[in-house]
């Protein structure tokens, strides 16, 4: 084809694409979509996928520490979940063209990311109350939002997830109610586990929209619905109440009720802490990545042992057959 | 070491009740029948959400191209007699 056709029927299909995305329609796997449709799609949600594996291990951290046979059952519980919403993400990937391999192959070069989140460590066990209401709660809110994004397998996955994840949300908060109805120690223990987890759970929304404009692909293709200070001020907005219930204090002087927007004034959040983390420097990237490339190597041999069993019975039932 | 396997990859559908159709309800990876029905069990009925499964490997699935949708579907579209309110029924006429 000659150059100037090949150019007409490319813009024909971003056109008819962009038609599609204007009237709604979910993409599915098979329909033709730009190439940065699907580098952004595969980024997001490969990015999502791991963070859900390796936010396993800060509260795996804690299974063999649970205070009771309950709060340990719930909290396996929860784990299996989080593996669980793990493999939705990275088959929805999968149907974008990218294997599992490779997903991993980029999470251990570092080329893929996961979320800044769990590179911060679970101190104690008010920590894992402090996760589960506040990062899960944050997760929530971005996932809610998510469920309207236009590709199919993807909005399908977050369907799934954000049916599983309010009980995650309701275990975290019941451990900081109970702490805060407990000892002076144990309100001491939640106070401190919230003001460590506040301003890392705000930062999960990402840059302010002044930094990130709402006007990219993301946007336009109807990836994303809502910008990144939307979703934080829904998080916010609603944590507050939360908080106060319980008798918690919200670790931010400026944090007040603004009438006229309708939502609670923040603090500024400190990005220098955000982008230094996310470089590699907070207190548990290097464990985290270690972590993961040690036990994907471990587990090699179970995937290997699988593959020639199966080998073995298929070459059973030939014989038998002949 | 040989290079890493992540597994074959499965489609599963779930019958949520006794006398539902089959749901899709997403892929696994397994090496074979037994641990597909094992994973989809694990990954996709962990409240309660089926009664029976289904695992298909995913390169037995022949779909549709989207392509083609307007060719492949457009027979529906001018057969108005399937449906039950293209007939004139008398007047009067009960529980038709
Ligand atoms: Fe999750
Ligand atoms: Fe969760």
């Amino acid at each position: 084809m000659e150059l100037k056709e090949q150019t007409a029927v490319q813009s024909d299909l971003l056109k008819s694409f962009e038609e599609k995305i204007g009237r709604d329609d979910a993409i599915e796997p098979k329909d033709k979509m730009p190439d940065a449709y699907r580098k952004h799609l595969i980024r997001q949600i490969s990015q999502h996928a791991h963070s859900e594996v390796i936010g396993m291990q800060p509260e795996g951290n804690w299974i063999t520490r649970a205070p009771s046979l309950r709060a340990k059952q719930i909290l396996l519980a929860k784990i299996q979940d989080e593996g669980g919403h793990g493999l939705y993400l990275y088959s929805a990937a999968e149907t974008l063209g990218i294997s599992r391999s490779e997903m991993i192959e980029q999470l251990h070069s570092g080329k893929a990311k996961y979320s800044n989140i769990f590179n911060y460590p679970a101190l104690n066990w008010a920590d894992i109350g402090a996760i589960g209401w506040l990062v899960d709660g944050a997760a929530i809110v971005n996932q809610v939002s998510l469920q309207r994004t236009s590709y199919g397998p993807y909005s399908r996955a977050m369907v799934r997830i954000c049916k599983e994840e309010s009980f995650h949300q309701r275990q975290g908060y019941e451990i900081m109610a109970k702490m805060m109805a407990g000892t002076a120690d144990q309100r001491e223990m939640a106070q401190d586990a919230m003001n460590r987890w506040w301003w890392p759970a705000l930062m999960m929304f990402g840059p302010h929209d002044s930094e990130s404009p709402r006007s990219g692909d993301a946007f336009k293709w109807k990836i994303k619905r809502q910008s990144n200070d939307e979703l934080r001020a829904k998080f916010i907005d609603k944590t507050v109440q939360q908080a106060e219930v319980i008798g918690l204090t919200i670790p931010d002087k400026d944090l007040k009720w603004n009438e006229a927007r309708g939502h609670y004034d923040h603090g500024p959040i400190d990005w220098n802490e955000f982008y230094n983390v996310i470089n590699g420097n907070g207190p548990c990237n290097k464990q985290r990545m270690d972590h993961h490339k040690r036990v994907h190597a471990e587990g090699a041999w179970v995937r290997e042992a699988a593959e020639a069993y199966r080998a073995k019975k298929e070459k059973q039932l030939f014989q038998s057959k002949n | 070491m040989s290079a890493d396997t992540q597994l074959e990859k499965w489609e599963v559908f779930i019958q949520s009740k006794p006398g539902a159709n089959f749901v899709h309800a997403g892929c696994v990876h397994a090496s074979d029948k037994k641990m597909a029905l094992q994973n989809a069990r694990d990954t996709y009925t962990r409240r309660g959400e089926g009664t029976s499964i289904w695992v298909v490997p995913c390169d037995a699935i022949v779909a549709s191209n989207p392509d083609e949708n307007d060719m492949f579907f457009d027979p529906a579209n001018d057969k108005t007699y399937r449906m039950p309110t293209f007939y004139v029924m008398p007047e009067g006429a009960k529980a038709i």
